[in-house]
């Protein structure tokens, strides 16, 4: 069950199971990851390295860098990937100097 | 390597058109674009999209339709979902796709990048639940999302169009609290004759403002001290009106002050880069071709300079038509025959531009924010520590990563360039010109070395 979402979804699209920070989520296949997980209600996608500020996507074109998600190791920007079934996405690891 | 003719970077409209006009003329082209689909952030997947909610995004949405279909060409190679990260050495354009790095070879490139939301650095937007307005556009054409308790700030005709197009998803904003003034408005008036040869652009705002009205969304005008409050999200927007404070709770805070010049890659090159005072922002210097001051290197489109979609086609096209003559497809004559038609489109399409200019001014509080405003996202750097940077000698963008690494992060100064120039311009008594900007060098996105190692071996060659 996804939690509730600041957003209102037009299309309806099939689901795939992917596991976000260990929370299991239904998100629409083959769909802008990013805005999947702001639709399935995700809030905070990473803390920022240098204070630990939480962040969500802010432009949406691959320009900001806001909002990194970390899949199999690699940290990348989750408004430049798609939703596939099964994906493991966590908050980027390490490199806050906030929280040592 | 393969050497192609031509290799467009961005798939938009000036890079969608230049790519069919340079392939109808006989030019092989390869268009690079990050997207998995053609369209870029204006028609931003047009061909899924337009019989999904076209009734919603409008007929100036549905246009992109006719520009991918102009992709559909032998002549042209369109590489989908291929991030180019460095334009080198007369020239060889590095590139991931797929997860593997690749080169390809190029006798002209032409950069179509487009723009950037100009950066808004007000209280509290960096809180997740604050995004650029194109976003929430974005997030409406590709993935058909509407932020159901959303408040639009800022200034500009975008606002209107994403107002108006949230009206006919059924879900208005809250309010639209704009920054522009009665007096801008004024002032801009002495542009109304170029405003009425644009009359079309007039007829659309004053429509949208109509449907919006209808709708009952409250719109106050001459908003200042803006501020988002919330602590680990966007819980309302705070401000100033006519000598009264408002507080509109809200989940969403869509930003707008205008939309400036993707000037990365250009810049990566070395092409030359002036201060537009009515624009405030960087343009490149170009002549009337698109042909920058680095020799193969042609710009069209709003990466040029804020002109729109249809004038970014134009342009796309007027440089198309330059690369073939130059290339000895086209004789000269042949060339100018074709342009004629063009460059006055071009002249209308440009005629309304210094009234929206000047009616629709940036944010005088985000072109200065106060001191505790975080103006690098990235690395999380204040406007005061510019300020502070200033005072102890700082004269330049560049010596700021110096003392405190703003414009080091991951976005390579995207949405903090301008305001930093902007800050030791104002602080050193010197103008942006003079001030300048962050010197850009590749990798102009990240590559991860597991990408170069899967580089293909044509091209490994070429890399060593």
């Amino acid at each position: 069950m996804n939690p509730v979402s600041p957003f209102l979804e037009l299309d309806q699209t099939p689901r795939v199971e992917v596991v976000f920070d260990g929370t299991p989520l239904s998100l629409p296949a083959g769909a802008n990851l990013a805005a999947a997980l702001l639709a399935a209600g995700i809030g905070e996608f990473r803390r920022t390295p240098v204070s630990g500020a939480p962040r969500a996507p802010f432009c949406m074109m691959g320009a900001c860098f806001d909002c990194l998600v970390e899949i199999d190791g690699v940290v990348r920007q989750a408004c430049m990937l798609d939703v596939r079934e099964g994906l493991s996405i966590s908050k980027p690891k390490g490199g806050s100097h906030a929280t040592p | 390597m393969q050497r192609h003719d031509l290799v467009i970077i961005g798939a938009g409209p000036a890079g969608m058109a230049a790519a069919a006009t340079a392939a109808e003329l006989g030019l092989s082209v390869t268009l690079l674009d990050e997207q998995s689909r053609p369209g870029g952030q204006i028609y931003r997947d047009v061909d899924r999209v337009a019989a999904l909610r076209g009734d919603i995004l409008g007929a100036d949405y549905i246009h992109g339709r006719s520009l991918t279909a102009g992709l559909h060409h032998g002549a042209i190679t369109h590489l989908e979902g291929a991030t180019v990260w460095a334009i080198e050495d007369g020239f060889r354009i590095s590139y991931t796709k797929d997860g593997r790095g690749a080169q390809i070879g190029a006798e002209r490139v032409l950069l179509a990048t487009g723009a950037l939301e100009r950066p808004m650095p007000v209280p509290g937007w960096t809180l997740p639940g604050v995004m650029t307005a194109g976003a929430g556009q974005i997030l409406l054409k590709q993935s058909g999302l509407v932020a159901r308790q959303a408040v639009l700030v800022g200034a500009g005709p975008l606002l209107y169009l994403i107002a108006a197009q949230m009206v006919r998803a059924g879900t208005p904003p809250l309010a639209m609290v704009e920054t522009q003034t009665r007096s801008d408005l004024f002032r801009a008036l002495r542009h109304l004759d170029g405003a009425l040869r644009g009359w079309r652009y007039l007829a659309k705002g004053l429509a949208m403002l109509a449907e919006i009205k209808r709708a009952g969304v409250a719109r106050y005008t001459g908003a200042t001290g803006l501020r988002i409050e919330g602590t680990d999200k966007a819980e309302a927007l705070r401000f100033t009106h006519r000598g009264r404070t408002h507080r509109i709770a809200c989940t969403t805070v869509f930003l707008h002050h205008g939309v400036v010049p993707n000037t990365q890659a250009a810049r990566s090159l070395g092409v030359t880069h002036r201060w537009d005072t009515r624009q405030a922002c960087f343009n490149p210097v170009l002549d009337g071709w698109g042909q920058s001051d680095v020799p193969g290197i042609f710009m069209a489109g709003d990466g040029t300079g804020i002109g729109g979609a249809k004038a970014a086609e134009i342009a796309g096209r007027l440089a198309a038509l330059k690369l073939a003559e130059a290339l000895g497809h086209i004789s000269a004559a042949e060339r100018d025959r074709r342009a004629a038609p063009l460059h006055s489109a071009k002249a209308r399409e440009r005629a309304a531009r210094p009234f929206l200019d000047l009616a629709y001014p940036p944010c005088a509080e985000a072109m200065a924010p106060e001191d505790a405003t975080t103006i690098c996202r990235c690395e999380e750097v204040t406007a005061g520590d510019i300020r502070r940077y200033a005072a102890l000698g700082c004269l330049g963008p560049n010596q700021t990563k110096a003392f405190g690494r703003a414009g080091m992060g991951p976005c390579q100064g995207r949405y903090c360039g301008l305001t930093v120039t902007a800050l030791l311009a104002e602080a050193n008594g010197q103008t942006p010109d003079e001030t300048g900007y962050y010197r850009i060098r590749p990798p102009l996105k990240p590559v991860t070395l597991g990408e170069l190692a899967a580089m293909d071996h044509g091209s490994q060659d070429a890399a060593e």
